[in-house]
């Protein structure tokens, strides 16, 4: 892909992500970033990748051993932030909204 | 499956990512966007099965693929179900150091393929993958050995100790421009070896009430990385992926370090501002006034307004549901009762928020910190359970004590002062609370579950 396009991509990402976490309560700080954290296990889809082009034992050795790092954030990120935001459930749910409105 | 299709498909995962923490920052929608993001993640990992650059099915080493991912899920799974509450913090570091890891070897893989055959971009790309993704993976390691308490949660600051760290930088970046001239193998090896290296220096001189904030900015980091490995490989939804975790955890971070009244450069530059400080200081024999659960249960009965104020040590008592019974109890003998919840009370924002909830905690009781602290010259007792550096009033008084700066909640306007705390230990800033000592305090010693627990049989009798 040429620069241009890489650039543009990265810079509009920056101020996506900017943007859509601006105005958070700081209740949910830590179900954020954890959330966050799960997104960037996506470099599983990166280690696969190199694991198909691994020719040596030593690439492959070291793919294998991305991919089970990288499985282990992205599933486990998931799992762990499902459980935080469990807590938030029932009738704490809609009242909980207010506290981001309040946060002002 | 052609590379267009592949590309429309990676698209949509990447907008799902948008979605999610957008979804994310809302406590309604948080875990219907948690789940979207998961749905994301799922997509992309199983679409990169069917589309391969020399165009053959199935992947190459594909048992090896569905091996190590099976692996993955084995370990991570119960791990993220059976953690404690108390423990997420250490876990959601750790699963980012091991992002970041996965992230480095993946580049360390692909420039072993590509020789030299890589062009500046891309072998700058990998140099900064490398760095980068091996810095988060040892810095997130330290701090889950300072969250799990398995080294000191003190600032680990020695003896020029700040050159050793900038000379491990110079090192680190000579050693990456080496790899960018020579595009050798060894070089690289010596980039992540000091990458490693500077990574836990990065996070000793980082005090414990920092750790969330440096867990943060970690987390940022490995966005960032999986975004130039993304660039490395040539898939783009790693680089929307990573940019929108990097972009969103930089602010993520600054709003922490908000929050908690830091300034976010002197948490970074910590490293080459510390200075050694004294060990602990000389142990405290000055009295204390402490009191039995009955001469608690008095004070709280001839109250007219009670403000709780939860700590750490609730989660780790798992005293929720007792300190409900308590309030309960208070709220049906006509005593006004509230909860006054700090921002960073526990060890992660929002973590007495998440533990009151669990007790179904009715939220009209819950106070934030802005909300409470005028109320306090009209409360009668400020009842303060496993909590300490939130209410520590050298925060204002202390200029250079490690929470200079912090905002406190204001407990020391109340008519009394009763701490729950398992010991005089000092929280988990390590610094001495001079309200211990003040006359107006009363101190409960013990585990806080069996505290309250004595305190609301005796105020039964009452």
């Amino acid at each position: 892909m040429d620069a241009i396009a890489i650039i543009s991509i990265f810079v509009l990402a920056v101020f996506v992500g900017f943007e859509v976490v601006s105005k958070v309560s700081s209740t949910l700080h830590t179900p954020l970033m954890s959330g966050a954290n799960a997104i960037h296990g996506v470099i599983l889809v990166g280690a696969i990748i190199v694991a198909d082009h691994s020719e040596t034992a030593l690439e492959l050795g070291l793919s294998v051993a991305a991919i089970v790092l990288a499985t282990i954030n992205m599933v486990g990120g998931f799992v762990v932030t499902d459980r935080m935001l469990e807590m938030f459930k029932g009738k704490s749910g809609k009242p909980s909204d207010k506290s981001a409105g309040g946060d002002k | 499956m052609n590379r267009t299709i592949y590309d429309l498909i990676g698209l949509s995962a990447g907008v799902m990512f948008i979605l999610a923490l957008k979804g994310l920052s809302h406590p309604r929608t948080a875990r219907r966007g948690n789940l979207i993001g998961a749905l994301g993640a799922t997509v992309a990992t199983v679409t990169v099965f069917f589309y391969t650059t020399d165009g053959e099915l199935p992947l190459n080493n594909l048992g090896w693929i569905i091996g190590a991912i099976a692996f993955g899920v084995i370990v991570g799974v119960p791990a993220a179900r059976r953690v404690q509450m108390t423990a997420m913090p250490q876990l959601v570091a750790l699963f980012n150091g091991v992002g970041g890891g996965a992230a480095a070897l993946v580049a360390i893989v692909e420039y072993l393929k590509l020789g030299a055959s890589a062009t500046t971009a891309v072998v700058i790309a990998t140099v900064f993958t490398v760095l980068v993704g091996c810095v988060s993976f040892s810095g997130s390691i330290v701090t889950f050995l300072k969250l799990q308490e398995l080294m000191t949660t003190r600032p680990v600051v020695f003896p020029g100790g700040r050159f050793v760290i900038a000379a491990t930088l110079a090192g680190t970046l000579v050693s990456a421009g080496w790899v960018v001239n020579s595009l050798g193998t060894t070089p690289l090896l010596v980039l992540a070896g000091l990458s490693l290296l500077f990574g836990v220096l990065f996070v000793l001189p980082v005090g414990g009430a920092d750790v969330p904030i440096v867990i943060s900015l970690l987390n940022a980091f490995t966005g960032l990385t999986v975004a130039a490995g993304g660039y490395v490989l040539d898939a783009t939804l790693l680089i929307i992926a990573g940019t929108l975790v990097g972009a969103s955890g930089t602010i993520l971070t600054r709003l922490m370090a908000e929050a908690m009244g830091r300034s976010l450069f002197g948490t970074l530059f910590g490293a080459f501002t510390a200075k050694p400080q004294d060990a602990a200081g000389a142990a405290e024999t000055r009295p204390v006034k402490s009191g039995t659960p009955d001469d608690v249960a008095i004070l709280l009965n001839y109250a007219r307004r009670v403000v709780i104020v939860p700590g750490f040590g609730l989660a780790v008592a798992q005293a929720q549901h007792t300190v409900r019974e308590l309030a309960d109890l208070l709220s049906s003998k006509g005593i006004d009762v509230a909860y006054g919840i700090h921002p960073v009370a526990g060890r992660m924002p929002g973590h007495m928020n998440v533990l009151l909830a669990e007790a179904n905690v009715p939220y009209e009781q819950l106070s934030e910190m802005d909300e409470v602290n005028p109320t306090f010259p009209q409360t009668d007792v400020a009842l303060i359970i496993g909590a300490n550096d939130v209410v520590n009033p050298a925060a204002k008084t202390t200029p250079g004590c490690p929470i200079y700066g912090m905002p406190i909640l204001d407990v020391a306007q109340a008519g009394n002062v009763i701490f729950l705390k398992r010991s005089m230990r000092p929280g988990f800033a390590g610094i001495e609370n001079e309200l211990l000592f003040d006359s107006k305090t009363t101190l409960l010693f013990g585990d806080a579950k069996a505290s309250l627990t004595k305190v609301v049989s005796a105020l039964k009798a009452l």
